[in-house]
């Protein structure tokens, strides 16, 4: 009868919030699909072979198709798979959906990086307002509903997926607060129902896992700030 | 029909970013009313349609804005499916393959130019130029394998990839000038220069490339500017 639907693999790392986007898409397309852990210290020739350009993760392998670039492989996945679409269907919410996805991979890495790894040396005002202000921006967009997708988790809330979870977990492995309720109330309550969507809980690395994974590492992030911010 | 399909284009002569929305309006056949900003005096209506980032190019489509070249590209390929040819193909693996190397142009391409135009060593000059010759023989690659002889990133016909490069092809000419770089050097990237020759002389394309000649000069103004600021450091 039908042919075998091709398999379909995900080349990732533990940790990685570009990762959890990824199986967080497959999971509400209904897709199984296998995950390949990549030691991203000591990455394999499948990683290599795969991802020539980047040697990241994550890598979608579907059939004898790769895909790489995480917002590239979500677009991929809703347009590959059938079952319910993770982008809207107009054209104008698309482009609302896509330009938050790009700010999202695009202004908060800096202010962030600065914020939350630079040592109590550096005057990090100017950075914890920036990113504070980002997140102000990002969090107008949710216009009162539970989701970015609406009543249901869709693209952008999954691109937003390291602001829901590791967010809070590097304010604990640094000591450095960015959100309180007060200031970010409904950013607050979207993350909070993020993390506890049943979906997202499957794929989601645990809290207190990745409190110990980011504080093993926090010497090497926080000279690896050191040393980009005098650049 | 007054109104159905008003387009307005917030933009600046120079820049790459509103070239390739120029372009696509152009390959798509669309008319829009296009609106000259001066980005050291920015109209209410710019900052007004692109709040969070205040920059050209916005595309503004029954008065709502649209803005970031990549996703208005994107937009108009959608909004307007019906007029013109297509930018990204059908075939999602084909669509994922160009939004990648859209992105790569992007996030890498451009970003080891800039690197290169802010050294300020010789040695951190060359180093730079030389991490800018990789990403361009890596899209010289792409060309020739996903490209696979055809004459554009598109295939038979301009596509999305061709356009996001397009736009950045009046300031590669000028910076042949400006800095004595040929980024696509016909004896090491042959298919590119190839390209660049074959997509500026397309008929939707021609008349929409800006005055190299006057990129050069804005080009040597930007340049004195720089150093200016920087002595008064």
């Amino acid at each position: 009868m039908a042919a075998e639907a091709p398999a379909v693999k995900l080349i990732g790392g533990y940790g990685s919030p570009y990762v959890h986007r990824i199986e967080m898409a497959l999971r509400l397309k209904g897709v199984t699909y296998e995950l390949i852990l990549e030691d991203l210290r000591n990455k394999s020739e499948l990683l290599f072979k795969h991802n020539p350009v980047h040697k990241l993760v994550p890598v979608l392998l579907h059939g004898d198709r790769t895909v790489c670039e995480s917002l590239v492989i979500l677009e991929y996945i809703d347009e590959a798979f059938d079952g319910p679409p993770l982008l809207p269907a107009d054209p104008y919410e698309r482009s609302e959906a896509r330009f938050w996805a790009q700010f999202i991979d695009q202004k908060f890495a800096r202010p962030f990086w600065f914020s939350f790894w630079t040592g109590d040396d550096v005057d990090k005002r100017a950075f914890l307002k920036e990113a504070k202000e980002n997140l102000t921006l990002l969090e107008a967009q949710l216009k009162g509903r539970s989701f970015f997708g609406g009543d249901t988790i869709g693209f952008l809330d999954i691109t937003a997926c390291a602001l829901a979870h590791w967010l809070g977990v590097t304010e604990e492995v640094t000591g450095v607060t960015l959100v309180n309720k007060e200031e970010l109330p409904a950013f607050c309550k979207w993350a909070d129902g993020y993390i506890s969507d049943e979906t997202v809980k499957q794929c989601l690395p645990v809290r207190d896992e990745l409190v110990a994974y980011f504080s093993a590492r926090k010497e090497m992030y926080m000279a690896r700030a050191r040393a980009t911010l005098h650049k | 029909m007054a109104g159905s399909n008003d387009l307005k284009l917030l933009g600046m002569w120079a820049s790459p970013f509103v070239l390739r929305v120029k372009l696509a309006l152009s390959l798509k056949g669309l008319s829009y009313e296009y609106v000259e900003e001066d980005l050291r005096t920015k109209s209410e209506l710019l900052l007004k349609s692109n709040p969070v980032h205040k920059k050209v190019p916005v595309l503004i489509h029954n008065g709502k804005p649209v803005c970031e070249s990549s996703v208005i590209l994107q937009y108009i390929d959608e909004a307007f499916a019906g007029t013109g040819p297509s930018l990204l193909p059908v075939d999602p693996y084909e669509r994922a393959m160009a939004r990648f190397w859209a992105a790569y142009i992007d996030d890498k391409m451009m970003a080891a130019w800039n690197q290169a135009s802010k050294a300020k060593t010789e040695e951190e000059k060359a180093e730079a130029m030389k991490q800018s010759f990789a990403t361009v023989e890596t899209l010289e690659g792409a060309l020739r394998d996903c490209g696979k002889g055809k004459p554009f990133f598109g295939g038979e016909d301009v596509g999305y990839v061709d356009v996001v490069l397009g736009g950045l092809l009046g300031w590669i000419r000028a910076n042949d000038e400006l800095q004595g770089v040929k980024p696509f050097d016909p004896e090491r990237t042959p298919l590119l220069a190839a390209w660049a020759e074959r997509f500026w002389s397309l008929e939707a394309v021609e008349p929409q490339m800006p005055d190299v000649s006057k990129l050069v000069e804005f080009g040597k103004m930007l340049q004195a500017r720089q150093a200016a600021a920087g002595e008064g450091n």
